[in-house]
């Protein structure tokens, strides 16, 4: 189920590729030919339940990890089979906020924001002191730059993680479930400072997350990757409308968060059989 | 040049030996190329890992050269021999206990704290988060760490010598009525240019064993806490083993084959 509104868009806006994705583990498939695009200005929501592969896609979108087979084009580029160095150079257009921010314990928050940028760019240091400010300004963190990440709280962390993402003005931001574990109110706050980075800064912005509110609120497009009997593969792809209005059982299940339905809670009845017997 | 080393620094996958690799790699671009050698971090590596050490490198050199005049005392003693007790504390430290002990000493203090500081970053996914930030971990974590160690421990060597001789000369002073010009004469007097430099070298092979083992194991933590103990242990173990078998090498070498 491709999106309407994303036709209308010119092919060179296409930020982000992925073409036939497969990584397999073992025997076992985690992602089974997956294929998206994600245009400039879109905020593009990867959602599915625990062990559908949300991670696994992700680490692969940023180049963390090479996948079985398939490709990744990211700014026109195959990152896929890009060398480390060419890797590093695309690295340098997109940021990466990281689930538990992946904040450096040893340096201080503003020495965090200001890592990037000390090492890609050659401005003054009384510069960078002013780009931290400002970051911190952005995600509402103002005088927290002598702080060190164990003195702030997991909401912080994950604003300081968002900030330092956005350090070198990417033209992408990958995030990864950057709500989880926050209350509703902070929830709201981070989701609302996603929408600042792509409403006012023009940041593309691909989200995994399996928080259906914060999914809702911040997306453009969304696109849910399945499990059990459908592991690996789009359930469905889409607008939140689209999305909302989709019959299948499988992704209506997600959305409603419902224990009973097509999503295997427990191994079907052969499986468990064979299981138990020591076949499977 | 520039090329050929980056495409060395590039090369993908993990090991030991590619870790030795980029490392000299890296410190080679470093040296024709600006902003990859920091000074203030080696600096500051340098006081963490060496400065830092330096109470404890004092205190078991200090005791080693008590242990070594003690020793000999009882056997040289009988032979009416004490007078060749600084020349055997002198010789015993410079050549052999004096690198070996400093560097064992520092394996145990920075050499674990470097495999345990880098394994948790590889945890929290710092490490992880250099990579996506186009940081090279080897680069930002192990060149600064290695460059210090490579300087401070040969450094805590020569200083650990002359602590030992220090506490050699207190029990021959304090207990066998040697006077202290008498001591330092022969101490001094007594090794050879060869024996000093013969012990340096040995403390930068130790160094490089240890600096890189430290570092190899923290970079190779899988799992969680666990694996972080498991990495650090290793490191412990590993750099001790190598430098003794190492060890055991040079002094083949520089005293039986050179």
């Amino acid at each position: 189920m491709k999106s309407t509104s994303s036709n209308k868009n010119p092919p060179s806006d296409i930020i982000l590729e992925v073409k036939d994705l497969v990584q397999v583990y073992g025997k076992r498939p985690v992602l089974n030919g997956i294929n998206f695009q994600v245009r400039k200005g879109e905020t593009f929501v990867i959602m599915g339940g625990s062990g559908c592969g949300k991670t696994t896609l992700l680490r692969i979108l940023i180049g963390a990890q090479r996948p079985t087979s398939g490709s990744v084009h990211i700014f026109g580029e195959d990152i896929t089979s890009a060398s480390p160095q060419e890797l590093d150079r695309i690295r340098l257009r997109f940021g990466m906020n990281f689930q538990f921010g992946a904040l450096f314990q040893s340096m201080t928050v503003g020495e965090n924001i200001a890592l990037p940028l000390q090492e890609h760019s050659q401005v003054d240091p009384s510069l960078i002191e002013m780009v931290v400010k400002m970051k911190l300004e952005l995600v509402g963190l103002t005088g927290f730059e002598n702080f060190k990440p164990s003195e702030i709280s997991g909401g912080m962390r994950k604003r300081v993680g968002l900030a330092r993402a956005l350090a070198l003005d990417p033209e992408l931001l990958f995030s990864d479930e950057p709500t989880s574990g926050l209350d509703p109110v902070m929830t709201a706050v981070v989701d609302q400072l996603t929408l600042d980075s792509t409403r006012k800064i023009g940041v593309t912005a691909v989200v995994v997350s399996h928080d259906m509110t914060s999914c809702f609120r911040i997306a453009t497009r969304m696109l849910m990757l399945g499990s059990g009997s459908r592991q690996g593969e789009i359930v469905a792809e889409g607008t939140p409308a689209e999305i909302k209005a989709n019959p299948d059982p499988f992704l209506q299940q997600f959305i409603r968060g419902e224990a009973d339905g097509p999503i295997p809670f427990r191994l079907s009845q052969d499986d468990y059989l064979k299981h138990l017997l020591g076949d499977g | 040049m520039k090329f050929s080393l980056q495409t060395l620094l590039n090369v993908e996958g993990k090991g030991y030996g590619l870790l030795n690799v980029r490392i000299f790699g890296w410190i080679l671009f470093g040296l024709t190329r600006r902003g990859i050698l920091v000074p203030s971090e080696i600096l500051r590596q340098m006081i963490r890992i060496g400065v830092q050490a330096l109470p404890m490198a004092s205190l078991v050199a200090l005791s080693v050269g008590f242990i070594l005049a003690m020793q000999s005392s009882t056997e040289l003693g009988k032979l009416g021999a004490n007078s060749f007790i600084p020349d055997l504390v002198s010789l015993s430290l410079m050549r052999e206990l004096g690198p070996l002990l400093i560097a064992i000493i520092v394996v145990g203090r920075s050499g674990s704290a470097v495999a345990a500081e880098i394994g948790t970053m590889k945890v929290n996914e710092e490490i992880e988060a250099l990579r996506v930030m186009a940081i090279p971990p080897v680069r930002y974590l192990v060149i600064p760490r290695y460059i210090a160690l490579m300087v401070m421990l040969p450094c805590l060597t020569i200083f650990g010598n002359c602590v030992g001789l220090a506490g050699g000369w207190a029990v021959c002073a304090g207990t066998l009525g040697m006077s202290t010009s008498f001591y330092i004469e022969h101490a001094v007097d007594r090794p050879e240019l060869w024996d000093l430099y013969s012990g340096l070298i040995k403390s930068v092979v130790f160094a490089h064993i240890l600096i890189t083992t430290a570092c190899y194991q923290g970079l190779s933590v899988e799992g969680g806490a666990d694996g972080v103990g498991r990495s650090t242990t290793n490191a412990v173990v590993y750099a001790i083993l190598w430098i003794i078998i190492a060890d055991a090498l040079l002094t083949g070498l520089f005293f039986f084959v050179l």
